[in-house]
């Protein structure tokens, strides 16, 4: 499993970088194992807001929906179109298939460290 | 009394020992008592075969079937091939579950494939669900789905079957949800300078639904209505008799978003108002939105084309109180009964019966004005059109009942809608046009 | 298997009418179809031909047993089909004046008459089409109830963890918002997270009895009156009702309104997944908001009428006449006695094959249950890898229908089974024989089960790539 240093995590498994003053976020390794197969994804639009763990997006493997919390508060910026017709980038490369980029106005106060993560999940088993 | 239960009391008996009880009532103990009837039901004992058929065929002859039938308003009489009964009368059909195994349920499955592809070349939409309980409740999830965040009004058409818009009512009254209804002009059609400027004012509009042939069976302008309806930026739907997309420019050619409709003139008898079946199909771009049940093909890992319930996670029994609708149940023997009507008659055979439904109503028309009646459909129609007489509506309906001709359904004390298919006869023609034209002659006083 | 366009062929067809007799009509251009539709070019030979050969791809219930939970896949009585075959039920138009259609209205009049002794109910309309559109009627009459009294705080429907996905997406479709409440060890709902969970904006509670884990809910007095006291009203999902009819009634559990599936407990087929009829039964009170129009006996004669606050419509006519016509049939069939014999010998059948089963599965309930119970593949996956969902393809190679799988899903790897009262000892015996060794395979072979079914028409397909790219039509080939 794969904990790329550089980023930031939420208990509910996305991650989070922030890159020319914008956050970029996208869903940890461990998220796409437990989802299986994802099918579709059902993204949001350029403008729209969110507050730290609302519920951005959603994600459609074939027997199951899963939502997707934020873990930033803010406006987004750019989505990931490409998914939309390639979800299976998400499974294939969860740390290059980034969902949305969102100006931020709130931080969360709980996000954690490559090695918080890692030892998160263990905890979590 | 039939009762089914193919296993004896000593069969029940040694299964009562193997769970540990003495009898199987012992089993309901855990009922609360208050809630346990303490008498029989109060309905009649059960009842033999036979007797049971001829209590229901007692029941049947007090219905009166019209050979002759001029009605339509939603319901069409047309002829069904003898090879449509006898498919859907296999047992295999009739009495399977829902395919959520796919791997043995390929007949089934693949049927669902061949209605949607038909329905998709009707209707010249890319994509069909595999049907929905009737046109009316599918012109409701229609509207229903163009909805979202941004565009919530939903505009009907006045022209639009009455019947079809109460359902949209009841569905968008129980959500929260607005309709408008864009009014008829006085030759029966949709008032389109009118619908584009409600739709000028309204930057908030989902859709606009539009029925063509319309309720009055006159034929509207969708090319007009598509692009009102698209430079306002939103969903253009279209409801459809399926028979008439034959000969009839489809929903795809004017540009719609959505095609819905009543399937029922395509293989299902009349049936008293059901089991019909609503048919909805939509443009690629709306495929995630359409609600119920819809089949895809794929391969199995040794490479043999399979078919398979697809794109379950829309439905209700995955996104539960997220998902768009709740609709669980399509009407699958009447899509099969569709699709093999569809098949009999081919595209040929539908031109025919759309083209002798179409000659039937205008010769209907023309004996009928002969015989006295005002032609008031206002324009240009396909099989359905309206009168107007001094003699009120619902004595020319008795007059016809009497000679066992279901005439055209009154509309109000002057106005019948009729409807001909390419069941009826120039004799029974005739006979209703006698019939009028002794009415309009001795009667009206 | 061919699919249906690619049989035949150019100028293959079969004349089914006369030649026209009236004057054709020629329609402005502009109205005028360009584009033939491409439906198949076929003979009736082979149509024939084409749905013969479907026809032993799929599964009836006579093909073999069909215990599926919360579906009731019982026997459908051929009576029924003679009955709803009638020409003078089939060929009646449905805007047919009131007098020409009293045998229609016998009809709905005769079996609203027998649902409403077996439900406790007092009126009954016909008008939805399926179960789930009878939920989604019954919350908007406890919705127009609310908003008759003035009452807009209401905006919560209430239901339990167990139930059906149908229930939650009814309450959405109506504008609810939804309250889970989780069931406790025993399989009812937790009576304290309940009474937390109501309050003034409690529109009502969706429940079934017995509940989709095939457990009857002792404390069912208890629960309906939590609701009514804080003024809300109960729906009853009757998706269960052969468990309990002729024993037990709804009406008299505290529910006020609740639907029936006449495809499940009263016979009528499945058809592949519809038609079915989903009648809607409700107390007294709730009688002024019912759709459609109901049927009025006056001077020995039918009239039909409409409610003076009714909700409007969920169908364009009077519901699937057919499909109740058939349930009819039933009911005149099995009668006063029948009708509670059924129920019991589901509840009897059900239990047997439990005990059956209890030693190669997990029965996470124990106890009796009542028409079905859940079983639970969840020892056999930790130790053995082999999933509920291998063991219902293993199922398939012995002929028979799996259960229903992954559902309800507060159990892991649940297997929900219901044999239905018209299955007999024998074939139960041998079912339970065959997951026997399906269970046993699991230790031994479990590759074999990751790989089944071996002797079906295809293997597993891909579902992943059917829904990342979805091929929902036939693309009909251009001619070069």
């Amino acid at each position: 499993m794969n904990f790329p240093k550089e980023l930031k995590y939420s208990k509910t498994h996305e991650w989070l970088k922030m890159e020319d003053g914008v956050a970029v976020i996208g869903l940890t390794d461990f998220a796409q194992d437990e989802l299986g197969d994802i099918v579709f994804i059902n993204l949001p639009e350029e403008g729209d807001e969110f507050g730290v763990d609302d519920v951005f997006a959603d994600v459609e493997s074939v027997k199951a929906v899963s939502d997707i919390n934020s873990p930033a508060g803010g406006t987004i910026t750019e989505i990931n179109e490409e998914l939309l017709d390639a979800p299976e980038k998400i499974n294939e490369a969860p740390y290059e298939a980034w969902l949305v980029k969102m100006e931020v106005s709130e931080e969360a106060d709980d996000l954690m460290s490559a090695e918080e993560y890692e030892a998160f999940i263990e905890s979590e088993k | 009394m039939g009762d089914f239960i193919v296993n004896t009391a000593w069969e029940q008996k040694q299964m009562c020992e193997a769970i540990g009880v003495e009898k199987p009532s012992d089993l309901f103990n855990g009922l609360p008592e208050d809630v346990r009837l303490t008498e029989p039901l109060n309905i009649p004992e059960g009842k033999s075969e036979a007797e049971v058929l001829s209590l229901i065929e007692d029941m049947a002859e007090q219905n009166k079937v019209f050979r002759t039938c001029f009605r339509g308003a939603g319901a069409y009489r047309h002829y069904i091939p003898a090879i449509v009964k006898n498919v859907t009368a296999k047992d295999e059909f009739k009495t399977a579950y829902t395919p959520y195994q796919p791997e043995m349920s390929q007949g089934i499955l693949q049927s669902i494939f061949e209605y949607q592809t038909m329905i998709c070349e009707m209707t010249g939409m890319d994509v069909s669900n595999a049907s929905l309980y009737d046109g009316a409740s599918a012109a409701a999830e229609a509207v229903m789905m163009c909805r979202d965040r941004k565009r919530k009004t939903i505009y009907v058409s006045e022209t639009v079957n009455p019947r079809m818009r109460e359902v949209i009512m009841t569905y968008a009254t129980a959500a929260g949800a607005k309709v408008e209804t864009v009014p008829a002009c006085s030759d029966n059609t949709t008032d389109l300078e009118k619908l584009e400027s409600l739709l000028a004012e309204d930057k908030e509009a989902a859709c606009f639904l539009l029925q063509e042939p319309n309720y009055f069976g006159r034929l509207e302008e969708p090319q007009i209505a598509e692009k009102i309806v698209h430079e306002a930026g939103a969903k253009f739907i279209m409801a459809c008799d399926p028979i008439s997309l034959a000969v009839l420019k489809s929903p795809g050619e004017y540009g719609a978003d959505a095609a819905v409709g009543e399937g029922q003139p395509l293989g299902l008898p009349l049936g008293a108002g059901g089991p019909y079946i609503g048919f909805l199909a939509a443009k690629q771009d709306m495929m995630r939105k359409l609600p119920g049940r819809i089949v895809g093909e794929t391969t199995d890992h040794d490479g043999n084309r399979a078919y398979v319930l697809t794109l379950q996670a829309r439905e209700q029994h995955i996104r539960r109180e997220k998902a768009s609708s709740n609709v669980c149940s399509n009407e699958a023997l009447c899509a099969l009964t569709a699709s093999v009507y569809m098949a009999a008659m081919g595209a040929d055979g539908m031109a025919q019966v759309a083209q002798m439904s179409a000659g039937a109503a205008h010769a209907l028309r023309d004996a009928l004005v002969e015989a006295g009646m005002e032609d008031v459909t206002g324009g240009e129609f396909f099989n359905e059109f309206i009168t107007a007489s001094k003699v009120p509506a619902e004595k020319i309906e008795q007059a016809c009942l009497e000679k066992g001709i279901l005439s055209g359904l009154p509309l109000d004390e002057n106005r019948m809608l009729w409807c001909a298919t390419e069941v009826n006869t120039p004799e029974e023609v005739a006979k209703v046009a006698a019939i009028v034209k002794e009415l309009a002659e001795g009667g009206a006083q | 298997m061919k699919l249906i366009f690619e049989r035949g062929g150019e100028g293959h067809r079969s004349d089914f009418l006369p030649k026209n007799a009236f004057p054709a009509v020629e329609f402005e251009e502009r109205f005028q179809r360009t584009e033939k539709p491409a439906l198949p070019e076929v003979n009736e030979v082979e149509i024939a031909q084409h749905y013969t050969q479907l026809a032993k791809q799929a599964f009836g219930v006579s093909n073999g047993m069909y215990p599926l939970g919360s579906c009731t896949m019982k026997y459908n009585p051929k009576v029924n089909e003679e009955a709803a075959s009638l020409k003078g039920f089939t060929d009646v138009h449905p805007l047919q004046p009131a007098e020409t259609m009293q045998g229609v209205a016998a009809m709905y009049a005769t079996l609203e008459k027998y649902l409403l002794e077996i439900t406790g109910m007092d009126h009954v309309t016909f008008q939805p089409a399926a179960g789930a559109h009878g939920e989604f009627t019954g919350l908007q009459l406890i919705q127009a109830y609310h908003r008759a009294r003035g009452d807009e705080k209401r905006t919560k429907i209430i239901v339990p963890d167990s139930a059906h996905g149908t229930n939650p997406a009814s309450a959405t479709m109506c504008g609810y918002q939804v309250v889970n409440v989780p069931s406790n060890e025993k399989g009812g709902i937790d009576i304290d997270l309940l009474k937390e969970a109501v309050g003034e904006d409690t529109a009502g509670l969706m429940l079934t009895n017995p509940n989709t884990l095939g457990i009857f809910d002792e404390n069912i007095e208890e629960i309906t009156s939590i609701i009514h006291e804080a003024g809300g009203l109960c729906y009853y999902d009757g998706a269960n009702l052969n468990a309990v009819m002729g024993i037990a009634r709804p009406g008299d559990m505290g529910f006020d309104v609740m639907h029936m599936n006449l495809h499940k407990t009263f016979s009528t087929p499945h058809g592949g997944g519809g038609p079915g009829s989903g009648p809607v039964a409700c107390k007294e009170f709730l009688q002024e908001f019912l759709p459609g129009r109901q049927v009025v006996c006056e001077e020995g004669k039918f009239r039909f009428a409409r409610q003076p606050k009714t909700i409007g419509s969920v169908t364009a006519f009077d519901g699937n006449a057919l499909v109740v016509l058939r349930a009819l049939a039933y009911v005149l069939t099995l009668g006063r006695e029948g009708i509670p014999q059924a129920a019991e010998n589901a509840v009897l059948n059900a239990n047997y094959m439990r005990v059956g089963l209890q030693d190669v599965m997990d029965v996470p309930y124990d106890g009796p249950c009542m028409h079905e119970f859940v079983a639970s593949a969840k020892t056999i996956k930790k130790e053995t890898g082999v999933a509920a969902l291998d063991i219902a393809k293993g199922m398939i190679d012995c002929e028979m229908h799996p259960p229903t799988i992954y559902f309800p899903l507060i159990v892991d790897e649940a297997m929900m089974f219901e044999p239905t009262e018209t299955e007999s000892k024998e074939s139960i015996d041998r079912a339970v024989e065959a997951i026997k060794g399906i269970c046993a395979k699991a230790y031994k072979d479990p590759e074999e089960l990751h790989n089944a079914p071996h002797h079906a028409p295809i293997g597993r397909p891909d579902e992943v790539t059917a829904a990342r790219h979805p091929v929902v039509r036939y693309e009909v080939k251009e001619e070069e």
